[in-house]
């Protein structure tokens, strides 16, 4: 019963080009059936993911980890709430980052969880970038 | 089922059929001599009614099966045409998603009757666990059942639970994945659901047959849960038994007839009118009622593991029920304690089914983690306390003894009350969709409501023309043929000026010999062309929010009545909801936007909307549309126009539903008199 060969062949890894998306923006790609957010954070979104103290949250972790270096502007996180897998709305809620309509959860600008009932951060997919303006997603 | 059988058929036939297979026998000993305790009450008729519910599911379902497509892309639509188009195919569906409300409902009567007459205690323990074993398979079969029709709350309904089990440590994906088939809930999850769907309810069947078989070696208990001694105990099953089950049965299908004739949806949540879509989760995601108290103890404990553990024990420790209590004295009845604890118990559950529909926030978590901690409370501490330190009642002798001195009237009125008071409280989840941040639209008085309720003619031609002039510029209606204009119950048409109205419109059809598409005028049998080619160029055009298809938004709108309205509304057959809004939408447009309400760019204030910013324009002005017959040209008299005529496109069989409604409840009044007072007969030397 697991996955056949062609829902496997469809799970592929996908290449995105990130140039039409300006500072501020994000868009939403479909991964494997999942929604993957690939956000382009302005400075000040950077800088809040950068100020808070890690060892203050949930589920630990510096935003440096959560995206690549010489591309920090970019944050691509798979967009199923950690709780019972909502689908959360972007730049909402406190944090400027992501807000599950749900049950409530709330993710910063780095995909963090920072309120609410989900046990963990929004998780990073597998990706790297190929140029400066496209990634490889899987 | 109790043993063999000295029966013998008196025509040779048989006779010779039962010399190789004794079935007429068996038949004979278990449901025709078979003695049962003559002083059950009609909590046991409980039994029969669930063997009826099983019944009509399977069959209903087997026909259903028949017109349904389990594919992602064409399920959704499969369903609506079942209801559209084939024969009875809404009294089929209406029968099938009610029936598994109505099938809970009993189950849960049939539970607790159990637990107040101590019917789980030696010798029949086993008896007790096969229940509790189908009560699981039913379970599992109402939830993959419920994703089937694949609108919004299948989907997320689906992709919730199966992600209860991704809390499973080290192998939680990898079940996720196994019970998916993907790496999300898609198109073979949906296969897979729907063969399970059809395996589960044969399995739940052989179980059955296992829980009447030990039913019949143990004997069935009874309210005074003393075992019969002799033959004055007893009654043989048939006629006694048979004709109070039928009279049990005819009295529930009142019940189930009001849901499927007049309260279809009454149960449903708005939101499974709208087709899945992986990109938006629905506000509120809420499972069906009877799985409510169970979500309510799984989301008021803040760990996800043990959240889920909470969860299925809080169903698995139902199997230790016999061991838990070992209090000798079976029936409630004689143990005044344990009785009050029942009823407790029995609000507690009805509490968390309450709270299960909430929101989890603030007091709502609270509430549930108290009322979790009493549930659990019940098996694992009040029932063992209470057999160590309760004095019960002296339990009378025989149950002839019992009879004599007959009591407990009264609590069989409080428990029907308080059943329906809960069945009530946790059933009405109309979605709040259409309510957050939005006025409560103000109710109207529609042709089509009530039990006599009927299309108003010139309102549905009327709002054809409105619909075709203004709507459909932007919306689509997808599931609505030309040929259906001239169907009874419709707008009057004739077929051919159904047929005149679709050869005005260009219907995209072919490929041709050639190899191209062309154009050519609509037939009867065309569907009202969208007007845009997909979802897609629908957003682009409109600002990013796609205009809805609909031919459904009456039944996909919804808004919540509140408590107490919804238990009313119950009685008062009030459904009007999705009409209320969609006509308080159409004239909620006002250019003044109040203070503290900013409205972004590209947005109008609508006082009805939700949140209040709707990228639709005002559609409709004083004078847009001109009527041939007279009525007024005003938004008003436009907006009740339109609203009934997608009324009629949501369901085109209203008016069929609600006359066959009728016939049958005045069929089912008058079975229920025939079978009461053959029943007093056949009862009157036995009480």
């Amino acid at each position: 019963m697991n996955p056949d060969a062609s829902t496997i062949a469809a799970g592929a890894p996908i290449e995105v080009d990130l140039s039409p998306v300006a500072e501020g923006q994000d868009i939403k790609v479909f991964w494997r059936g999942k929604p993957i957010y690939i956000s382009h954070r302005t400075k000040k979104q950077i800088d809040e993911a950068r100020a808070v103290n890690v060892a203050s949250l949930p589920d630990p972790q510096t935003d440096e980890a959560r995206v690549k270096s010489g591309h920090e502007q970019w944050l691509v996180v798979i967009g199923i709430c950690t709780h019972l897998g909502c689908i959360p709305i972007a730049h909402e809620g406190n944090y400027d980052g992501f807000f599950c309509p749900c049950h409530g959860s709330q993710y910063d600008s780095s995909g963090r969880i920072r309120q609410g009932p989900a046990p963990a951060n929004l998780p990073v997919p597998p990706y790297q970038f190929v140029s400066d303006t496209k990634i490889q997603i899987g | 089922m109790s043993g063999p059988s000295d029966y013998q058929p008196s025509h040779p036939a048989l006779q010779w059929i039962e010399r190789r297979l004794p079935i007429i026998g068996l038949i004979h000993s278990s449901f025709v001599v078979y003695p049962t305790p003559r002083n059950l009450n009609y909590w046991w008729t409980f039994g029969a009614i669930l063997s009826f519910m099983l019944g009509m599911q399977i069959l209903t379902g087997v026909i259903l099966a028949m017109h349904y497509t389990p594919h992602a892309d064409l399920a959704f639509k499969s369903v609506e045409l079942i209801v559209r188009d084939v024969n009875y195919g809404w009294l089929l569906r209406n029968m099938h998603a009610c029936g598994a409300s109505m099938f809970f409902f009993a189950v849960y009567v049939h539970m607790l009757r159990g637990l107040y007459y101590g019917s789980y205690k030696e010798p029949r323990e086993v008896l007790w666990i096969l229940g509790v074993i189908i009560y699981l398979l039913m379970m599992a079969t109402g939830f993959m059942g419920y994703v089937l029709p694949w609108g919004q709350m299948s989907f997320w309904g689906a992709t919730v639970i199966t992600n209860l089990f991704s809390a499973v440590p080290y192998f939680g994906e990898s079940i996720v994945t196994l019970l998916w088939g993907g790496y999300s809930v898609g198109n073979p999850t949906l296969n897979r659901f729907f063969s399970l769907h059809y395996l589960l309810p044969f399995l739940i069947a052989g179980v059955v047959v296992l829980h009447v078989w030990a039913l019949h070696v143990a004997g069935q208990n009874n309210p005074d849960g003393v075992e019969p001694k002799t033959e004055k105990d007893t009654v043989p099953f048939t006629p006694h038994a048979t004709i109070k089950d039928g009279f049990g049965v005819a009295c529930f299908l009142l019940l189930y007839a009001w849901f499927i004739f007049y309260m279809p949806n009454y149960l449903g949540d708005a939101d499974n009118y709208i087709p899945a879509n992986p990109g938006v989760t629905p506000p509120h995601i809420v499972p069906e009622w009877y799985y409510l108290p169970f979500y309510a103890i799984l989301r008021s404990i803040p760990n996800k593991l043990a959240g889920v553990i909470g969860m299925f024990s809080a169903i698995i420790v139902l199997v230790f029920l016999p061991w838990l209590d070992s209090a000798k004295t079976r029936s409630s009845k004689y143990r005044p304690l344990a009785k009050q604890f029942f009823w407790i118990f029995v609000v507690v559950c009805i509490l968390l089914g309450y709270l299960g529909a909430q929101p989890p926030e603030g007091i709502y978590v609270v509430a549930g983690r108290v009322l979790t901690v009493c549930y659990f409370a019940y098996f694992l501490i009040v029932l063992p306390l209470l057999a160590r330190i309760e004095k019960p009642r002296p339990v009378p002798n025989s149950i002839s003894e019992a009879i004599l001195a007959k009591s407990g009237k009264a609590v069989a009125s409080i428990a029907v009350a308080l059943v329906a008071a809960g069945a009530l409280l946790v059933g009405t989840l109309q979605d709040a969709r259409a309510e957050e941040g939005g006025t409560k639209p103000p109710g109207n008085s529609w042709s089509f409501a009530g039990p006599f309720g009927k299309y108003d003619r010139g309102a549905l031609q009327r709002g054809l023309k409105v619909y075709k002039e203004v709507c459909s510029n932007c919306h689509g209606l997808s599931y609505v043929a030309f040929r259906n204009l001239a169907e009874a119950g419709g707008p009057g048409y004739s077929t051919a000026q159904a047929a005149a109205f679709a050869s005005e419109y260009k219907i995209k059809d072919g490929p041709n010999d050639a190899g191209d598409m062309f154009e050519r005028p609509g037939r009867p049998a065309d569907y009202f062309p969208s007007p845009f080619p997909n979802e897609q160029a629908a957003r682009a055009a409109n600002g990013g929010a796609a205009p809805p298809d609909l031919s459904l938004i009456t039944k996909a709108r919804s808004y919540g009545r509140g408590f107490p309205m919804f238990i009313i509304d119950f009685f008062s057959q009030y459904q009007e909801q999705g009409p209320d809004y969609v006509s308080a939408v159409l004239q909620g447009f006002e250019d003044k936007v109040p203070e503290g309400v900013s409205i972004p760019e590209g947005s109008y204030y609508n006082k009805y909307f939700p949140g209040h910013a709707i990228k639709m324009p005002k559609p409709l002005s004083d004078g847009q549309v001109t009527y041939d017959d007279g009525s007024p040209a005003t938004v008003a008299q436009y907006a009740k126009d339109v609203t009934t005529f997608l009324m009629w496109t949501a369901e085109p069989h209203m008016e069929a539903r609600k006359r066959l409604g009728l016939q049958v409840f005045v069929f089912l009044i008058i079975f229920a008199f025939l079978m009461y007072f053959t029943k007093k007969k056949v009862w009157a030397d036995s009480h």
